[in-house]
């Protein structure tokens, strides 16, 4: 059994990577991925346009918009002189915000008055907005704190100190690249698969597979073997160019990471034989795998938290396989994430894995006969 | 279809005649395609469902724990403070070690340390009493909110106590108003978002399928055989799929407004006329695509990673461009999507704003214009 499942593996690994077709899906989009997810997929924001409103006929107003000037955040800071102009900018997306100094800042601040200063946000781009607003709000504070203390009225207000653990810097690519080896291995994991068993029919081999001396089981298995090893060659080019390219810490066990990697690329080989197996198509597979991959990659956690999602869609994701294989590349990498934890989110792998299995060799044989 | 003898090949009319029944022939097959239904019809459906319920960045009580070392007065009364925002979940304990393991599993996104030096702190005028947000830095953009909200409650709580005590410090009265989306609703963006790469997948992906299936089979030089120019070919492609372009857009459009709750504040005349100019790049780097390949199975992979990929990841749909790399920034100039999204989302949340339009529809036609002219040479080429 061994020899022929050994054979098997062979042809399938040759036609793949024979095929020019196939060589193209397992470099060209990959790699896309990675160098632009890397780069262009940040929620980060920076090199921020404003507009500026300054009213205010006393010093404090030249003082703070020289303070926002000041900061790194801000790339261009345009003085306007009245309200049209400032929603001319707003609204043609000049600027993602406007700062409106009233007539009375100064005196106000000098009184120790609350003073007058308004944002005004593009609630159209309403998250970059809001954390614009963050980078404000903390510029005027600031400034008021610190007129304050000159005035020698002490700030009753604490100080936060701010700790961000795993991630000092809240670099933005420490979360998206090792996320992304997720993201690739679930990619060729599952259209390889898909594609494998639909060319077969769509070429009419796979008749002729089911008549040579090989079982059903072996066949499964030959179909199921060359995916994950190609898989988790992406895997291992993706580690390294995690830990070279973009030097994101490598702070847990590699073993760990590949353990589970093991079960979820069995999942997602399981999905993807179950969609060839509805195929009659490679055009079909693909279209399928599609389907597949777009809810998978938007319900998992990997761009925005399921946390933030509505409570009756969260219950959907526990059938997600990507789910739990983000938390371990992430887990592993910045967390240091312990065997205990790696485990209880690798157990929901290896049972979502038996399960596409068993169905996907169901849907074989039921095929095949 | 014969011509009548009185008629000359190449008059107006005969190109009219054959132009519609191209037309008439390419809807049929859209009927009857099962796979054009699913992609300009399902597939729209499930994307405007995923991106109106499963992608959220307006993060509603988050999980943190609170560590309040010794219970005062002061402390106890800042902890009530987190307990009534809004925004927190909070998880109280006396030891913040207690909080450290959740935080590293990502059940808490963040500790706030009160310390037990807080209250004395308070009335010392040499150190100014520190509370500590310790938050888990693996998820950058919950890490910053977190931190920021939490300032916000520490803040807004000084300020209530200084007033109570009757000192009005001198704090900011700083005020923010967001205009066109004051709760902030990321679904605001995120489905006017959907709609365009709805448009780029119908637009390119379908297209380029279609029409490298009728290069697949041969029937394109078939049809290359009848008196039928180049451009009437086309003609033929272009208009069908223009149209089931604009009918995937308009579903998408009223499941937004009608089930998502999104404003439409522009016209409707506006949101066809910036439709319209982003679906004539869209089909002509479809056609392009497929005039170039002539395999389905490239030609789809191509239509992903050049308009699907571009649309979701370049265009400022989700990730602000003025964020990424100056040389990304660059690259985005070439992507239609990009000039698509802020027309878009204008016309849905803000109103009719034409300066703003009149930039995206000159943009956009002239990528349309430099892709089907590509389309028709690569067309001819090909045959000849």
């Amino acid at each position: 059994m061994l020899a022929r499942l050994r054979a098997l593996i062979v042809k399938e690994l040759l036609v793949v990577l024979r095929d020019p077709r196939s060589r193209f899906i397992l470099v060209g989009p990959p790699l896309v991925q990675l160098v632009v997810f890397a780069f262009a997929a940040t929620l980060e924001v920076k090199n921020v346009d404003l507009v500026v409103l300054n009213r205010d006929e006393g010093p404090s107003g030249i003082e703070l918009v020289h303070r926002i000037e000041g900061s790194p955040t801000f790339r261009t800071v345009v003085a306007v002189h009245d309200h049209r102009a400032l929603q001319r900018a707003i609204d043609q997306q000049q600027a993602i915000g406007a700062v409106h100094i009233g007539p009375t800042f100064s005196q106000d601040l000098l009184a120790g008055r609350p003073a007058n200063v308004q944002f005004v946000l593009d609630g159209r781009r309403s998250n970059a907005a809001q954390i614009v607003n963050g980078y404000l709000s903390e510029i005027v504070n600031t400034y008021v704190a610190d007129q304050n203390e000159r005035s020698h009225r002490v700030a009753s207000t604490p100080r936060v100190i701010p700790r961000n653990w795993f991630n000092p810097n809240l670099t933005f690519t420490w979360f998206t690249v090792p996320g992304l080896v997720a993201i690739v291995a679930q990619l060729i994991g599952l259209i390889v698969t898909a594609l494998s068993v639909a060319r077969e029919r769509e070429l009419g081999t796979f008749d002729q597979l089911m008549v040579s001396p090989l079982r059903t089981r072996e066949i499964l298995l030959g179909k199921l073997i060359p995916p994950m090893m190609i898989g988790l060659a992406h895997i291992t080019l993706y580690v390294l160019a995690t830990i070279v390219i973009f030097g994101v810490p490598l702070r847990g066990s590699l073993l760990l990471l590949y353990g589970s990697a093991f079960f979820f690329l069995a999942a997602v080989a399981g999905i993807g034989l179950f969609i060839s197996s509805l195929s009659a198509t490679q055009q079909q597979a693909i279209l399928g795998a599609f389907l597949f991959l777009a809810p998978a990659t938007l319900l998992s956690g990997f761009a925005t938290p399921i946390e933030n999602m509505p409570s009756w869609l969260q219950p959907i994701t526990v059938i997600n396989p990507l789910r739990y294989f983000l938390v371990v590349t992430r887990g592993v990498f910045l967390k240091a994430m312990p065997f205990a934890e790696v485990a209880r989110e690798t157990l929901p792998l290896a049972f979502i894995a038996v399960v596409t299995l068993t169905v996907a060799a169901w849907l074989f044989r039921r095929r095949t006969e | 279809m014969t011509p009548s003898p009185s008629e000359r090949p190449y008059s107006v009319r005969a190109r009219g005649r054959r132009v519609v029944a191209l037309i008439r022939k390419e809807v049929r097959q859209i009927f009857r395609d099962p796979s054009s239904i699913l992609i300009a019809f399902v597939l729209p459906l499930i994307l405007l469902f995923l991106f109106g319920y499963g992608v959220s960045l307006d993060t509603t009580r988050t999980r943190i724990g609170v560590a309040i070392e010794r219970p005062t007065p002061s402390a106890r009364g800042l902890l009530a403070a987190f307990q009534a925002s809004p925004y927190f979940e909070v998880r109280v304990a006396a030891d913040r070690r207690e909080l450290e393991q959740p935080l590293t599993l990502g059940e808490l996104r963040g500790i706030v340390v009160i310390p037990a030096t807080f209250d004395a702190d308070l009335w010392k005028r040499s150190v100014a009493p520190a509370v500590q947000v310790i938050v888990d830095g693996s998820d950058p953009n919950t890490a910053a909110l977190v931190q920021g909200y939490a300032q916000g409650v520490v803040a807004v709580w000084a300020r209530a106590r200084a007033l109570e005590a009757g000192r009005a410090t001198g704090a900011s009265g700083s005020e923010e108003r967001f205009w066109f989306n004051p709760e902030l609703s990321s679904r605001f963006f995120l489905v006017p978002g959907s709609i365009a790469i709805v448009m780029a997948l119908v637009g390119t992906l379908l297209t380029s399928l279609v029409v490298a299936r009728e290069w697949e089979r041969g029937t394109m030089e078939a049809l290359m055989a009848t008196p039928v120019t180049a451009v009437e070919l086309l003609l033929g492609k272009i208009i069908p799929y223009f149209v089931l372009g604009l009918a995937s857009m308009s579903l998408c459009a009223l499941v937004a407004v009608l089930l998502f709750d999104v404003p439409f504040r522009g016209s409707v005349l506006a949101l066809y006329a910036i439709s319209s100019a982003f679906l004539l790049p869209a089909l002509g780097q479809g056609l392009l695509i497929s005039a170039a390949t002539k395999n389905q199975f490239l030609a789809s992979q191509l239509a992903l990673l050049s308009a699907f990929l571009p649309t979701f990841l370049l265009s400022g749909f989700l990730f602000e461009i003025s964020s990424m790399p100056r040389v990304i920034q660059w690259i985005t100039n070439v992507v239609p999507g990009r000039w698509l999204i802020p027309s878009l989302q204008t016309v849905f949340v803000a109103g009719d704003i034409w300066p703003l339009f009149l930039r995206d529809l000159g943009m956009m036609t002239l990528f349309g214009a430099v892709f089907l002219a590509l389309s028709v040479r690569t067309t001819k080429k090909r045959v000849a």
